[in-house]
């Protein structure tokens, strides 16, 4: 099974392409124009994105459930991620055990297109069954912190994640011209452009930080620049490949831009506070999966209830 | 027969656990040998130490890696002992020495055919994450060979993905921090102490999140 390849999906996948080619080539350009610069990150970064791309484009091709044992994997490499980042409880082995089966049944809900339970299994029954074993265990040392950072990263990892997901199961009629694929594709692109984006005007006119304490990197220049470019960015793509007209395509860019700023210094915030720099080390130049999803996580949530709202 | 089986259970079993359930971060995996006779001197804090390590080499030198393991535990007969031998290809050790037994024996021969060991100089994984005084095997060994380079490996979170006496494995990222290899400079102590150090200092290195 593949996915419906409408026309504006190809060329949607073509212009992603297109794109990857132009970073090589602009990266190729700085290397030959100033050969004294060390381009090896960046080099890094582009080669990086080239994989991921890849792998994505490829789980989109192979049709929604293809797709949603991607997302499922990604919850697990996040989640694997964040717990071996965090101090764990040795008593706990058996609860993590348990936040990990949470990927499985989650993405279940979603394959089967259930929406009722898609929206509470981890709010509701997992925020009751992680203290109900934690307490079987006995363990209360330390319970409270347990209990409160695992929850966090099943919210974080699996619950908002296996947002992107839900929108392969929406109903194709409602977005003739793309289906759920348009969908997941607007947001993953508008998610880690804005990334860039923010990264970019940063670096090139950034002065006022915005959250000097989290992440010193972030500028107000940085943030409203890319949020400017992702509204364009949205506006151009929203209404090709999504069920959203022009002017509600504006504030979803909007929303991404900004959420996926919050998403981001979010995971800075645990980062500084555990005191690592990456999440991990899992992809070359860009750090762990955590700090690929981060902005993810929260734009996610934000963009489907945003057009679950308004078309669905 | 051996190589069969045991190429067979690594490419569809451990590699996929190490790298896709389990996952490693390694670092300096430069600093691995690429041929025998060489050592690898790691810290042991689980079942799955021996895996990892052994992951660590390129298939073709499979069959030369080989982990030193406790007589008295793997080798009781049974399904274990045919495991450890005919998949793990372990080397045999004993723990308690027989009196006009040279318990490195095996090792030293093993060494001379230049293949890969693989030591815990800890002894036996003990509590979870942290360092056991080491046993001076190794040094007598190092002392014996002084020409084979002995490469210490800090591997941290495989005792919290599966530690002594759980059999329920709960998947972490590990880390594999390869240290610079450690020549014999003449002294027992001496080099214990140094090798304990390299360890330490190569766990200095990693974030190491609490787990009590």
């Amino acid at each position: 099974m593949t996915v419906d390849w409408t026309p504006a999906l190809r060329y949607a996948v073509g212009g992603l392409f297109g794109l990857l080619i132009a970073a090589s080539a602009v990266t190729a350009l700085l290397r030959r124009l100033k050969p004294e610069s060390d381009f090896q990150e960046l080099t890094l970064r582009v080669k990086s994105w080239w994989i991921m791309v890849g792998v994505f484009a490829g789980a989109l091709a192979g049709g929604p459930k293809m797709s949603i044992v991607f997302f499922a994997f990604l919850s697990f490499l996040a989640l694997k991620e964040y717990l071996s980042l965090i101090p764990t409880r040795r008593a706990d082995r058996r609860v993590l055990f348990w936040a990990y089966l949470a990927i499985p049944i989650q993405y279940y809900w979603v394959a089967r297109g259930w929406y009722g339970m898609f929206i509470i299994f981890i709010p509701v029954y997992m925020f009751m069954w992680i203290p109900i074993r934690m307490v079987l265990v006995g363990e209360t040392e330390g319970f409270l912190k347990a209990v409160g950072t695992i929850h966090w990263g099943l919210m974080m990892a699996v619950f908002a994640l296996s947002h992107v997901s839900f929108l392969l199961v929406l109903p194709p009629e409602r977005n003739p011209a793309a289906g759920g694929a348009g969908l997941v594709l607007t947001l993953v692109f508008l998610t880690q452009f804005n990334d860039v984006a923010q990264y970019i005007w940063g670096k090139s006119f950034g002065r006022h930080k915005v959250v000097p304490t989290v992440s010193p990197n972030k500028t107000w220049e940085g943030l409203i620049g890319g949020v400017l470019t992702t509204v364009a960015l949205a506006a151009l793509v929203g209404p090709w490949l999504t069920p959203l007209s022009r002017p509600q395509a504006l504030l979803a860019g909007f929303l991404v831009g900004v959420g996926g700023f919050f998403g981001d210094v979010n995971l800075s915030s645990l980062k500084r506070d555990l005191g690592v720099k990456d999440s991990g080390t899992l992809i070359a130049g860009h750090g762990g999966v955590l700090d690929r999803v981060n902005s993810l996580t929260f734009t996610a949530m934000i963009f489907f209830h945003y057009v679950y709202y308004l078309h669905y | 027969m051996m190589r069969f089986w045991q190429t067979l259970f690594f490419v569809l079993v451990v590699r996929p656990l190490v790298l896709v359930v389990i996952g490693l971060n390694v670092r300096f995996r430069e600093r691995l040998p690429t041929k025998g006779p060489a050592i690898l001197a790691a810290n042991h804090n689980s079942h799955l130490d021996t895996l990892v390590l052994m992951t660590l080499f390129p298939l073709r030198l499979l069959s030369k890696v080989r982990p030193v393991a406790a007589a008295d535990y793997f080798c009781r007969g049974g399904g274990r002992e045919a495991f450890a031998r005919g998949v793990m290809n372990i080397l045999p050790l004993d723990r308690k020495p027989r009196p006009g037994v040279d318990p490195l024996a095996g090792i030293d021969a093993d060494l001379a055919q230049g293949d890969i060991v693989i030591l815990f100089p800890e002894g036996t994984r003990g509590e979870p994450e942290t360092f056991k005084e080491f046993r001076s095997g190794i040094a007598h060994i190092a002392k014996r060979h002084p020409e084979v380079p002995v490469t210490p490996v800090f591997l941290h979170g495989l005792g919290k993905a599966l530690p002594r006496g759980e059999a329920l494995l709960v998947p972490f990222f590990c880390d594999v921090f390869v240290g610079e290899t450690l020549a014999w400079g003449g002294d027992r102590e001496a080099y214990m102490t140094a090798l304990e150090g390299r360890l330490r200092d190569l766990a200095a290195g990693a974030s190491l999140p609490a787990w009590e």
